[in-house]
């Protein structure tokens, strides 16, 4: 019986995308304009991450029942 | 660069759970089937995806992007031509004897069908080899370090010099791969490829897609850039006209055929991750899964250094190589690019102090800085972490899989078989969790000498023609003609190495001092590049190994029929898979995973 990679990747994910999410909301807006090009990329991809994190969970959730 | 602190818990929370799934692994580590074969008990999705990372070292994405820049979206060839047909033919023609002769590594594999001195012999070579290529990865890994300056706070608030950051990045990212494979062994290594894939996909789609938008789009790249550089397959009819500087038979039968073959299909590093699958039907999916993933890798990793290549063209107004003269229709986006300092820098003569021209009086650039001023350019603090971890993900990935390998070979088919024949499995198994030290200290050494090299992948190229190529040679006569006798493959690939060097010797690129990139012999012809070398090079050694190995087995005694049962095609009966279902199925999913491969190469042709 191996375990499920699937949990500590949704894990890791979800913390991630949090962290962006989070550090996304409170960051001055001109680190953006410096870097990419006005998108708040650490909000847009730390939610993605957070979808994709929440989503291996689900998986390895419905396996277990 | 300043790293803030989201970043630092960013990396912080990579490397706990990379020791976390370490841990994990090693409660299931008993035996010597569990460490150096994760007990045959992984899905063939987990070792799909761990068949990619592997081979997805630092050097690959670091290289393959200064690839990209430097020889534009030819470098895909590496992706389309260079891997996935050799993908598929493992995964349908050879694994059958892989997985089904029970072979615990590759050598053994040649014990089993040859003799001992051929599997000695091969044996020996790959562990030289993993350590070259863990070596090369360690040194990408340590040199990026430095340019970014990631550690040159810590490092400054410790009182040492700049220098120490090289080697502090060495010795810190040499020891948490160590202690996961130490621990967990190949599952640990393989369950972390998986995070470790993941991770490296999360950190570079971001990197395009801002990259795409501010260059603005294919088109935009099109619009600064001459057509050889955004089409593969232009300009290959003859060495002179494309920027490879390869002809198309050198790249077909060089990369295509030979290197290609010889990577994907006898490389233990590689076969090492479908062989630990749970079944025969998981282990033949696993390279054909990887292949449907990896022929979009060029998109992550090469179109960055093309990017990058554009905007640094725009910004030097086609002072580069590779650009249109004067590009007409300048983006405003573009445009504001141009008052910083450019993506791919301008290298620097140490001597002189003066920027570096070539003999067209184009300057000559630092492809090699071309995706880590991506990530420092397009990535804000918070993502910033993200894009390195995804770097350091592929740093590990990479070294783990040499490591593993080199770690079963060392303890299977040399320790056990010339050091010490009967001991107890537990005895093994320590020695394997040893060998993890051993095999990492060697590339610690490997990545002192990786420093004399320009080109991180020509070098890697280099090696894999002096090693890898003959032994596809093997591989094949071995598996698919029944008459091949181990006489004759030693002595095939024996003088296929041989040739390779003989080869390399008397051979060398435009513009090169004979010495350690050929010619050491005398130089009797001249290549237009040294990629173009390294093809020929692998050409003649897999050649004269497929002749020779011929040769002299007719000229020795054959194997008798009953040994070789489940070791040769012609004397295995043939797989009937009926378990998965209809699109599961090797050949199938095989010739959907060609096709789209062919598609790509007709759609950047």
């Amino acid at each position: 019986m191996s375990f499920d990679i699937r949990l500590p990747i949704g894990l890791l994910f979800l913390a991630i995308g949090v962290i962006l999410v989070g550090y996304g909301l409170s960051s001055d807006a001109e680190i953006y304009r410096v870097h990419s090009l006005g998108t708040n990329i650490n909000l847009l991809w730390g939610g993605v991450l957070v979808v994709f994190g929440l989503l291996m969970l689900a998986l390895t959730l419905r396996k277990k029942t | 660069m300043h790293l803030g602190f989201v970043d630092w818990a960013i990396i912080a929370l990579y490397l706990l759970f990379v020791l976390a799934i370490g841990i994990l692994a090693s409660r299931r580590t008993k035996t010597g089937s569990d460490f150096f074969l994760a007990g045959r008990s992984i899905p063939a999705w987990v070792a799909g995806l761990a068949f990619i990372s592997a081979n997805l070292g630092a050097q690959e994405v670091i290289g393959m992007g200064a690839s990209g820049a430097k020889y534009g979206i030819a470098t895909a060839h590496f992706y389309w031509v260079g891997a996935i047909p050799a993908m598929i033919f493992i995964g349908i023609f050879m694994m059958p004897f892989y997985y089904g002769s029970k072979a615990r590594s590759a050598p053994e594999y040649l014990r089993m069908r040859f003799d001992e001195k051929t599997r000695g012999f091969n044996a020996i070579t790959f562990a030289v080899m993993t350590i070259f290529s863990s070596g090369i990865s360690m040194y990408a890994l340590a040199k990026l370090i430095g340019i970014l300056h990631v550690l040159d706070a810590p490092i400054h608030a410790m009182g040492l010099p700049p220098s120490a950051a090289f080697h502090a990045a060495i010795i810190l990212s040499a020891a948490v791969v160590l202690a996961y494979i130490y621990l967990g062994g190949l599952k640990g290594a393989i369950y972390n490829e998986v995070l470790q894939f993941f991770l490296i996909v999360a950190g570079f789609a971001p990197l395009v897609w801002l990259g795409l938008k501010s260059v603005g789009g294919w088109d935009g790249i099109k619009a600064q850039l001459v057509p050889t550089y955004t089409h593969a397959w232009q300009g290959m009819a003859h060495a002179s006209t494309n920027p490879l500087g390869v002809d198309w038979f050198g790249l077909v039968m060089g990369l295509g055929f030979v290197l290609s073959f010889g990577y994907w299909c006898t490389d233990f590093l590689i076969v090492q991750r479908a062989m630990a699958a749970d079944s025969m039907g998981a282990a033949r999916r696993t390279p054909i899964i990887a292949a449907s993933i990896k022929m979009f890798f060029p998109f992550l990793v090469i179109l960055p250094g093309l990017i990058a290549l554009s905007l640094t063209a725009s910004a030097m107004k086609g002072h580069v190589p590779g650009a249109v003269a004067h590009p007409a229709g300048v983006s405003s986006t573009v445009a504001q690019g141009s008052a910083e300092a450019p993506l791919i820098p301008v290298k620097i003569d140490s001597a002189s102090g003066k920027p570096m021209v070539d003999s067209t009086g184009q300057p000559v650039l630092d492809y090699d800085l071309a995706v880590p001023n991506m990530l420092l350019k397009f990535f804000p603090t918070g993502m910033l972490g993200l894009g390195l971890t995804a770097l350091l993900a592929s740093f590990m990935s990479g070294m783990a899989g040499n490591v593993t390998a080199f770690n079963t070979v060392w303890t299977y088919d040399i320790y056990q078989a010339y050091i010490r024949k009967e001991a107890s499995d537990d005895h093994y198994l320590l020695v394997g969790r040893l060998a993890t030290f051993g095999g990492i200290a060697l590339s610690v050494a490997a990545a002192y000498l990786a420093t004399r090299f320009n080109n991180i992948m020509d070098m890697l190229q280099l090696v894999f023609a002096f090693i890898n190529a003959p032994v596809f040679a093997t591989f094949l006569l071995g598996m698919f003609w029944k008459r091949t006798t181990g006489h004759g493959a030693f002595v095939g690939l024996v003088c296929g190495t041989a040739a390779a060097a003989i080869h390399h010797g008397l051979t060398l690129p435009a513009g090169a001092l004979a010495g350690f990139k050929g010619g050491w012999i005398s130089v009797l012809h001249t290549y237009p590049s040294e990629m173009a070398q390294n093809f020929y090079t692998a050409i003649v050694a897999w050649s004269a190994c497929f002749v020779i190995t011929i040769a002299v087995s007719l000229m020795t005694k054959a194997h008798a029929e009953k040994d070789l049962e489940g070791l040769v095609y012609s004397l295995t009966p043939k797989i009937t898979e009926t378990t998965s279902a209809w699109y599961a199925r090797p050949v199938f999913a095989g010739l959907v995973v060609l096709t789209g491969a062919l598609i790509l190469n007709i759609l950047f042709r």
